[in-house]
């Protein structure tokens, strides 16, 4: 079953086409992401989705239902996370919860024990009954993804989740959405964290200027454009030639200043090549697994030179 | 789209159990407020006036400042309050992300303003009546003017809020809008004792001078037919600026 369905939309401002003829489908149960730079469209794209913003043309189904006709019916089955925190500062979790328990009206005892069930769940406890002011960063952002839950969402928009938080608290809040998905949710995020889409994400749509310029499995999409492994090094774009004179391997680069990056199979005969050219003076290398940043890079950014 | 009524009374709620962690402080001005009033210019002033309109100036002033309360009651929801929640709070963005629609905001948020003039309106009403100034029964009928003059104010200003970029502009609305309003609208004196006929016509433009009225009227127990110009006014102009309210929310909150 397709839970969100985007068929060809569009969105303009004034003389600005934020989202251009976006179409994607996610199926029931999966994790899928929306990848680009700030400002490709992605905050849009979400809003379109869970019907906040109209598009200018275009159509979106979110469980089958027509998000223009019936946008109640939807929000009441999904829940978003917003890239900025909405909370109320002067009350606690516990009263926030409360709160926008009311919004989808929930009703005690059933809203006092979902309350009680997000703040375990989200380990808020020790915390519970201060004002939110008075919360860290990585607590108030567990707290406004608490708030998204509070109505069991069949679809959990995520915008932005982990930007500005320490790695301790990242960790944990993948492995609180990996449980979400492990019960059924589906969930839909969008992150300028390639690392973190790679770890969460069965699906990618990379998206840059409000198109959509791939989409697939990340571990696809690094194959299809590049190679599994990745050859980094310093190199003056005169010396590349000579350094690589010789060499019968198909050749997949991208260069970012010095920088070079070299997209391989298996980076072990140019390793020994480069060690072999480079006699006595060995420049640093670094061997890694490529990563959807490389892919992005070759996609957007950087210009990719393919050498066959 | 129309208005869900739980959804509405949802929005409503949310100020609600903000307000009721404060109320114990911000109700103390309520009562203080009146008081200042009526003992500087009822009792203070009042004593240079023998009469007015055929009462003591502090009885010519009650009915009034009743009105005023419930002005100034629904106006500061709707100005600043209303803006902090708009931008610094967000509340909003947070809502459309529930089944709650622009229309439920509009409604709980209006709600929320009559709310607050009645709290205003009440507290006086009960320090008018510790100064003995509540003539009885008939001064009970003001106690439905207070909702209805706390709507049609929370419809301006609600309008205004959504209108403007900054919150700069809110001094604008109260020096240049509602402080002229409380000095000439028939609560401190009688305009039409004061300003010839064709100024009375554009006098009846204001819209803090209908409820005061309505609010005298019933305090001395007397009808005539201009109350009912009063109370169509209240309520021809409160739905008026809630319509155009209506598409300026939703203009504000999705786009």
């Amino acid at each position: 079953m397709i839970i969100v369905e985007v068929s060809s939309v569009s969105k303009r401002f004034g003389n600005r086409l934020a989202v251009d003829r976006l179409s994607l489908e996610i199926p029931a149960g999966t994790c899928f992401g929306l990848l680009g730079p700030n400002g490709a469209g992605k905050t849009t794209a979400l809003r379109m989705i869970y019907g906040v913003t109209r598009p200018s043309s275009g159509e979106i189904r979110v469980f089958g239902i027509d998000i223009a006709r019936d946008p109640r019916a939807v929000r009441a089955r999904l829940g978003v996370t917003l890239q900025q925190n909405v909370l109320i500062e002067a009350l606690s979790p516990e009263e926030n919860l409360r709160v926008f328990g009311r919004y989808h009206l929930l009703r005690e005892p059933e809203l006092s024990r979902r309350i009680s069930e997000l703040i375990d769940f989200l380990e808020l406890g020790s915390h519970a009954k201060l004002p939110v002011r008075h919360l860290s960063g990585g607590f108030q952002r567990r707290l406004a993804i608490a708030l998204s839950l509070i109505n069991r969402p069949e679809l959990l928009i995520l915008d932005e989740p982990t930007t500005g938080l320490d790695p301790a608290v990242r960790l944990a809040l993948w492995s609180r959405v990996r449980d979400l998905r492990a019960a059924g949710t589906t969930v839909l995020l969008t992150t300028h964290y390639m690392d973190e889409a790679q770890r969460l994400c069965e699906r990618v749509a990379i998206i840059s200027e409000g198109r959509v310029i791939d989409e697939g499995a990340p571990g696809d999409l690094i194959v299809t454009h590049l190679a599994p492994e990745t050859a980094e090094f310093d190199c003056a774009p005169e010396e590349e030639s000579a350094l690589f004179s010789g060499l019968s391997l198909p050749l997949r680069r991208l260069r970012v200043g010095r920088r070079v990056m070299i997209y391989l199979d298996d980076a072990t005969s140019l390793i020994d090549h480069i060690r072999h050219r480079d006699q006595g003076d060995r420049r640093a290398l670094v061997v890694r697994p490529t990563n959807l940043e490389d892919v992005f890079l070759a996609l957007t950014g950087t210009r990719l030179e393919g050498q066959e | 789209m129309s208005v869900s009524i739980p959804h509405a009374l949802a929005v409503w709620r949310r100020n609600a159990s903000m307000y009721r962690r404060t109320w114990k402080w911000n109700i103390l001005p309520n009562f203080f407020e009146p008081v200042l009033y009526l003992v500087s210019l009822g009792i203070g002033v009042g004593a240079y006036i023998t009469q007015m309109e055929g009462t003591s100036y502090i009885a010519f002033l009650a009915p009034a400042l009743v009105c005023v309360a419930a002005m100034n009651g629904a106006s500061f929801e709707v100005t600043y309050n209303i803006f902090v929640r708009l931008t610094f709070e967000k509340a909003y963005d947070a809502m459309l992300t529930t089944p709650i629609e622009p229309d439920d905001v509009l409604a709980g948020e209006i709600l929320w303003a009559v709310t607050r003039a009645c709290i205003y309106g009440a507290c006086f009403y009960v320090v008018l009546t510790l100064f003995g100034l509540i003539p009885l029964p008939s001064s009970l009928l003001v106690l439905p003017i207070i909702p209805l003059a706390g709507l049609l104010f929370a419809a301006i200003g609600i309008v205004f809020s959504l209108k403007i970029p900054n919150i700069e502009l809110f001094s604008f609305y109260y020096t240049l809008f509602l402080t002229p309003l409380f000095l000439f609208s028939d609560v401190f004196f009688p305009l039409k004792e004061r300003l010839s006929e064709p100024w009375l016509w554009v006098a009846e433009a204001l819209p803090l001078l209908h409820p005061v009225r309505l609010a005298r009227a019933a305090f001395r127990g007397e009808a005539s037919p201009i109350l009912l110009w009063d109370l169509a006014y209240l309520l021809g102009a409160s739905m008026l600026l809630l319509f155009w309210a209506r598409r300026a929310v939703r203009q504000r909150l999705t786009n």
